[in-house]
């Protein structure tokens, strides 16, 4: 099968992602389309590791996997706290850092 | 003996510091231990003498190298002493004279309830003299020079709660320092010339240096001088400097402060040798400032006004001496010697007769005191005939030298200079009969003071009086053993060098002429004052009188000509700067801070618009760098 669809799906997954990151406000589900963006990233470099037949893409993968399990883990923590003083998981409520 | 040499300094130093570090526990005899410490530099300064006395005079000049003070590269300044007989014969007068100062304050200040704090700023007055008098290098004694002016700053204005004492205190340091200044660029112009300041190699090397240059150091030297010695023009400090308590006055006049000038321009000898033009103003300084003294000397009916008038006109008489070059050197330093003992004996007797009439100062309010202060009146009074020159006294000896010495500058000039200091003598004998007149004879014109106590003249406490005894020794004998063959100048010739110069007078005309003149000044001033009574109020008198009285217009002048032109120059920069220069910048911050606040309006604390902020940057980027591929 042709590689460059695999690109084409990795595109479309990280289109998706970035429209739910920009539209959506329900913070969970916007980590969601964070990870979408991230799967879709990782998909392309596993995509031209194959491509170009060296194994730097897979690496680059693994290392992309293991910062975003970290990431989830710090980023869930702050929005259950977030959650639990403001009863609301709404990313438009969190702007007192403006003036 | 060498090793002697920095305990001289550091004697009143440490006194100095102990007093006004060590606080409260020195209140009660603190006094005792800063004239002890000024008696013990005395004694070193005998020992160094004696010791000096028995060396041939070729050999006389001892130093003594303390350590480097800012050893750079090819700049090199040190921390060293040199004593020869000019500085010696200076250390004598400043230890001496300072220490009998001394001890007249312990009775002066005896009521003064800060008397320690007095006692420490005369002691650092002494060491900071002596540092200046004993340096090997114009650096060093530059720093001396400084310290003696923030030593009179003190002492001036010690009575500070007087505003006038104050602004007198600040006046003094304000005028000496544009002398300062002159110090300070004549050392550059040394270091950049002869890439030393040091007194050996800048006197050395003065032979192979362009007239010009050396003229222009001369210059400097001359402008430091006129700040420290009260001179046209710059002595108008010296009158408001009678503010202080009167023994700094006699401290000022008689051991320390005015005497440097003549020190710093007879030390630079060689320098002023090799620079005619720069000796030319030196004399016309000197003969100016010995006529507008005496002048203003006569007007004065405040006794230690009257007297610092005389104590401009004095160091006229030596400046002028000074610069007259090697014929007048010796006698310059001759005449500082002597009127040490009698100017500061004299300071010491107006002091007395303050003390015993509530503090007042003016001559019309005194009359008849010499009944009542013996003592005062009899040292005072061998003060005033060693001042105006009487035949015998210390005066007569030193001041005729001079006088001798004008004629023998030669030629037309010689014989203005020789008037002038003519003239001078005069009118030294006028004023100074005329203090006598109004102080010790006559009637009583006493008034009551300011709360309505009637004087009650009283003779001083022996603290006081045997200083004053002291020092009319000194005036009347001083003179007569500095002449016997000519010892004094035997003494300093190996420094400053001697000629005769070709006098159209011989000595005894000169002498006779000079007595004369003295005379004819006593008789005026008795025909004047002697034969009828005062008035207590002063006579309305001519426009110079009036003048006169006011320092001749120095005020004025120097308000017309420096301060206002001063004050107009700084409103005009306040002017440019708060409208131009705080203009621009407030201006500038304005813009940007309305330009910010407009900006901040695009944070709006949406996370959506950021992340589309952030994607819409990476996609310019991704943009670009696939354009640029292209291309």
């Amino acid at each position: 099968m042709n590689p460059v669809n695999y690109l084409y799906l990795s595109a479309l997954l990280f289109t998706i992602g970035a429209s739910g990151v920009l539209i959506r406000r329900n913070a969970i589900v916007l980590f969601m389309c964070v990870e979408l963006m991230l799967n879709a990233s990782n998909l392309a470099l596993v995509t031209f590791s194959r491509m170009h037949g060296n194994l730097d893409g897979q690496i680059i993968a693994f290392f992309t996997m293991v910062v975003a399990a970290a990431e989830v883990v710090v980023g869930l923590a702050i929005i259950v706290s977030i959650f639990r003083t403001r009863h609301s998981a709404s990313v438009d409520d969190s702007n007192l850092m403006k003036l | 003996m060498n090793s002697l040499i920095p305990l001289l300094v550091a004697a009143p130093l440490a006194g100095a510091v102990l007093l006004l570090l060590g606080g409260r526990a020195f209140d009660r005899l603190g006094h005792w231990l800063a004239t002890a410490l000024a008696a013990l530099s005395f004694g070193f300064g005998l020992a160094l003498f004696s010791d000096m006395l028995g060396r041939d005079a070729e050999d006389r000049t001892l130093t003594q190298h303390l350590f480097s003070w800012i050893p750079v590269n090819g700049f090199q300044a040190d921390i060293s002493f040199q004593l020869d007989q000019l500085s010696m014969t200076f250390v004598l007068l400043i230890t001496g004279v300072g220490t009998l100062i001394h001890l007249y304050s312990v009775g002066y200040m005896a009521h003064d309830e800060r008397r320690r704090r007095f006692f420490a700023y005369l002691n650092l007055f002494l060491a900071a003299m002596l540092l200046l008098v004993v340096a090997d290098n114009y650096l060093l004694l530059y720093f001396g020079w400084e310290g003696v002016g923030l030593a009179s700053y003190l002492l001036i204005g010690f009575w500070q709660h007087k505003p006038s004492a104050a602004t007198a205190a600040k006046k003094a340091f304000i005028v000496n320092r544009v002398g300062d200044m002159g110090l300070s660029i004549a050392i550059m112009l040394m270091f950049v010339e002869f890439g030393s300041f040091a007194f050996e190699p800048v006197f050395g090397a003065a032979g192979s240096a362009s007239e010009g240059k050396l003229t222009a150091i001369g210059l400097m030297l001359l402008l430091a001088a006129c700040g420290k010695s009260a001179q046209v023009p710059l002595q108008s400090w010296l009158g408001d400097a009678m503010e202080g308590p009167t023994p700094v006055s006699a401290l000022i006049h008689a051991a320390t402060m005015v005497t440097a000038g003549v020190y710093l321009i007879t030390r630079s000898g060689a320098i002023f040798n090799l620079a005619p033009d720069a000796q030319t103003a030196v004399v016309v300084v000197g003969a100016v400032t010995l006529l507008f003294g005496a002048i203003v000397g006569c007007a004065k009916d405040d006794i230690k006004k009257a007297l610092a008038g005389s104590t401009m006109s004095q160091i006229g008489f030596m400046i002028l001496a000074a610069g007259l070059g090697p014929i007048g050197y010796a006698f310059a330093i001759m005449h500082l010697v002597t009127h040490g003992f009698f100017k500061a004996g004299l300071f010491l007797g107006a002091g007395s007769v303050m003390h015993g009439m509530n503090d007042e100062v003016n001559m019309r309010h005194y009359g008849g005191l010499r009944k009542y202060m013996p003592v005062t009146f009899v040292t005072f009074g061998l003060g005033y005939l060693a001042i105006i020159g009487f035949p015998g006294l210390s005066g007569f000896f030193s001041k005729d030298k001079i006088i001798e010495a004008a004629f023998a500058k030669g030629g037309t000039e010689g014989w203005i200079l020789g008037l002038c200091t003519l003239v001078g003598a005069a009118v030294t004998a006028f004023y100074m009969t005329r203090v006598m007149i109004l102080t010790f004879f006559g009637e009583k014109r006493w008034q009551p003071d300011a709360e309505g106590h009637d004087p009650h003249p009283h003779e001083s406490p022996k603290t006081m009086t045997v200083p004053m005894i002291v020092l009319a020794f000194g005036s009347v004998f001083a003179g007569g053993l500095f002449a016997f063959h000519e010892s004094f100048l035997t003494w300093l010739e190996p420094v400053t060098g001697h000629e005769e110069g070709n006098s159209p007078l011989t000595p005894l005309v000169v002498t006779l002429l000079t007595t004369a003149c003295m005379l004819a000044g006593v008789a005026l001033s008795y025909l004047m004052y002697g034969r009828s009574a005062v008035p207590v109020v002063p006579p309305y008198g001519s426009p110079l009188t009036r003048a006169a009285r006011r320092d001749l217009l120095q005020d004025d002048f120097n308000h017309a000509v420096l301060v206002r032109p001063g004050s107009a120059l700084a409103a005009a920069l306040v002017y440019f700067d708060s409208r131009g220069l705080d203009g621009f910048v407030n201006g500038l911050a304005a813009t940007i801070g309305g330009v910010s606040s407009r900006l901040r309006r695009i944070q709006n604390g949406y996370v959506r618009t950021y992340a589309l902020s952030m994607f819409g940057g990476t996609l310019v980027l991704v943009a670009t760098t696939l354009l640029m591929r292209s291309v």
